[in-house]
């Protein structure tokens, strides 16, 4: 991997709330088609660090490159080159499939003509072709993540964020999920996503995990399996977390 | 003793059918599981027998009372956490503890015993207003709420979603430290791991539950011979096996890629050489038993089918 390109540099960053340092001393590097975990336990300092990469936040000091573009100012370039999804916050609930498309695609300054080809092909490839007008409120839950992913990378961003996008569906479906991570990674679309699944963790090409504003292991999960002499992700997470 | 008993409930909101012909009973003192996905009916069974909502058909006895009759005095044996935090954001830890003790004629010093272990974890913070509060310390203070009255039941819907598998760990610690106390659990879950902490569980997809049983029962019930699969390229592994004549199901699973086969009598060598032909290295094929994970994804392929 260390000749491929490198989309995510990060290099001393510190990020402090008044006495409290939520990000301590982060170094990475992130690269292009890689599928990146991130992981850590809740209040560990990932979303802190999450919204520093995204552009919404900046750090208190350190270097962070996304796509070449500088984070302190360029973050109208990083916002336009990345893509987002979240459990919490992914679609409108109150317009349809199609509509929401519509919206996404000319956010991120993608032409109609663009918008209405890339939009059939995504409906195609989802199998949504039946429910294109069906408000989101309507369609399970397990469509919706998909969409949100698919309307995630329409504009074709560098890199996409993904923070915990598979809570709550049913296992079959979580694996569908993953299967279009796949493929937009095979396509060089970066990956970085959190999760609580520690199986999904082993899906990863490297992970990193984050203890109390730090990362304290780096590597790819059979790696991290064998260092931490355990039988699997989750073994390697507790002993790590529970400072075993 | 059955504590709880589901009788035939249907349920359903405008066209959409939350829950289909429910029938379940718990046991008293045993932690009773509900695992499945959003949307499967989880929130709307547990709202029907807190009282909370009413069912179209049906019933629902709780220590062979009728719910929808009873409901006051089953609202006082029963502690529910439902799944979005529900306590008052303005309200200090403390005011929201005092508060749902008054509620119940009781005091926060009357059953301070049953709560200590979790509440003194948050107790250095009990001036502070509840809205300020982390995700995890949220959580103690909801459950030190749904006790203070000293339920019989106590009914949790999803309390671990979004929570690290530490802290999940860590909480499954609590439950079983309640239950030794003798209090009825009824805890559900997306999560299939957390199904094995369970003494029995109920699996439910789309309103329907597809099976009940104690979670090594459901295990062995697995209808399959069932294979971890490993080679060096997983997924062209993935693919490989999607595109296979013999495959029943195929799902990754971390490291591996679980396996089953259409065939009831075969020779697992014929998959090896498949895989060989395929240009696989490294192959390990290893027999291994279901998980409650395995279990659920084959009886949702059978429900598709039906």
């Amino acid at each position: 991997m260390k000749d491929a390109e490198r989309i995510i540099k990060v290099r001393k960053l510190y990020k402090k709330f008044g006495s409290f340092t939520a990000n301590k001393d982060l170094n990475f590097d992130v690269y292009k088609g890689e599928i990146f975990g991130f992981l850590g336990a809740n209040g560990a300092g990932k979303t802190t660090a999450m919204k520093i990469l995204c552009g919404l936040s900046k750090p208190t000091s350190g270097e962070v490159k996304i796509a070449n573009y500088d984070i302190y100012t360029q973050t109208n370039e990083i916002k336009k080159n990345i893509g987002y999804m979240s459990q919490k916050f992914s679609l409108y609930e109150d317009l349809t499939i199609k509509e929401n498309i519509r919206l996404f695609g000319g956010i991120y300054g993608l032409s109609k003509s663009e918008i209405e080809k890339r939009g059939k092909e995504l409906i195609k490839h989802l199998e949504l072709e039946g429910a294109k007008d069906k408000l989101i409120k309507d369609i399970p839950l397990g469509w919706k993540q998909k969409l949100a992913f698919s309307i995630a990378v329409l504009h074709e961003p560098d890199i996409v964020f993904l923070d915990e996008p598979t809570g709550g569906v049913d296992p079959i479906t979580r694996r569908q999920f993953w299967k279009l991570i796949y493929e937009a990674a095979g396509k060089g679309v970066t990956i970085f996503v959190t999760t609580h699944y520690m199986d999904e963790a082993e899906y990863c090409n490297r992970l990193s995990i984050m203890v109390d504003g730090e990362i304290v292991a780096l590597d790819d999960p059979l790696s991290l399996i064998k260092q931490y002499k355990s039988s699997n992700m989750d073994e390697v997470f507790l002993k790590l977390v529970r400072k075993i | 003793m059955n504590i709880i008993e589901v009788n035939h409930i249907n349920k359903s909101f405008g066209a959409v059918r939350a829950l289909n012909d429910i029938k379940f009973s718990v046991k008293e003192g045993e932690i009773f599981g509900l695992i499945g996905p959003d949307g499967a009916g989880k929130t709307t069974l547990f709202r029907l027998f807190t009282t909370l909502l009413l069912p179209d058909k049906g019933q629902i006895f709780i220590n062979n009372k009728n719910v929808v009759k009873h409901y006051k005095e089953i609202r006082h044996i029963m502690g529910y956490m439902p799944g979005r935090f529900s306590l008052y954001q303005d309200l200090s830890v403390e005011e929201n503890l005092q508060f749902f003790a008054t509620i119940f004629q009781s005091s926060i010093e009357e059953n301070y015993d049953l709560i200590k272990p979790i509440y003194s974890q948050i107790e250095d913070f009990k001036k502070r207003r509840a809205g300020a509060l982390s995700g995890g310390m949220k959580q103690k203070l909801a459950l030190s709420c749904a006790l203070i009255h000293k339920p019989q039941i106590l009914v949790l819907d999803e309390p671990t979603t979004g929570v690290d598998s530490v802290s999940r760990k860590e909480f499954w610690e609590i439950l079983h430290q309640l239950k030794e106390k003798g209090i009825t659990i009824v805890v559900s879950t997306p999560y299939m791991d957390e199904a094995g902490l369970c003494d029995r569980v109920a699996l439910i997809q789309k309103g329907r539950i597809l099976s009940i049983d104690t979670p090594l029962n459901i295990e062995k019930s697995f209808p399959k011979h069932l294979y971890a699969i490993k080679t060096k390229d997983m997924h062209k592994l993935i693919h490989d096996l999607e595109k296979y004549q013999y495959t029943h199901s195929t799902f990754p699973f971390g490291q591996f890629v679980h396996y089953t086969d259409k065939r009831n009598e075969f020779n697992i060598r014929d998959v090896y050489d498949y895989l060989e032909k395929n240009s696989h290295i490294q192959i390990s094929i290893d027999k291994i038993k279901a998980g409650i994970e395995d279990c659920f994804m084959e009886l949702m392929i059978n429900q598709e089918e039906k």
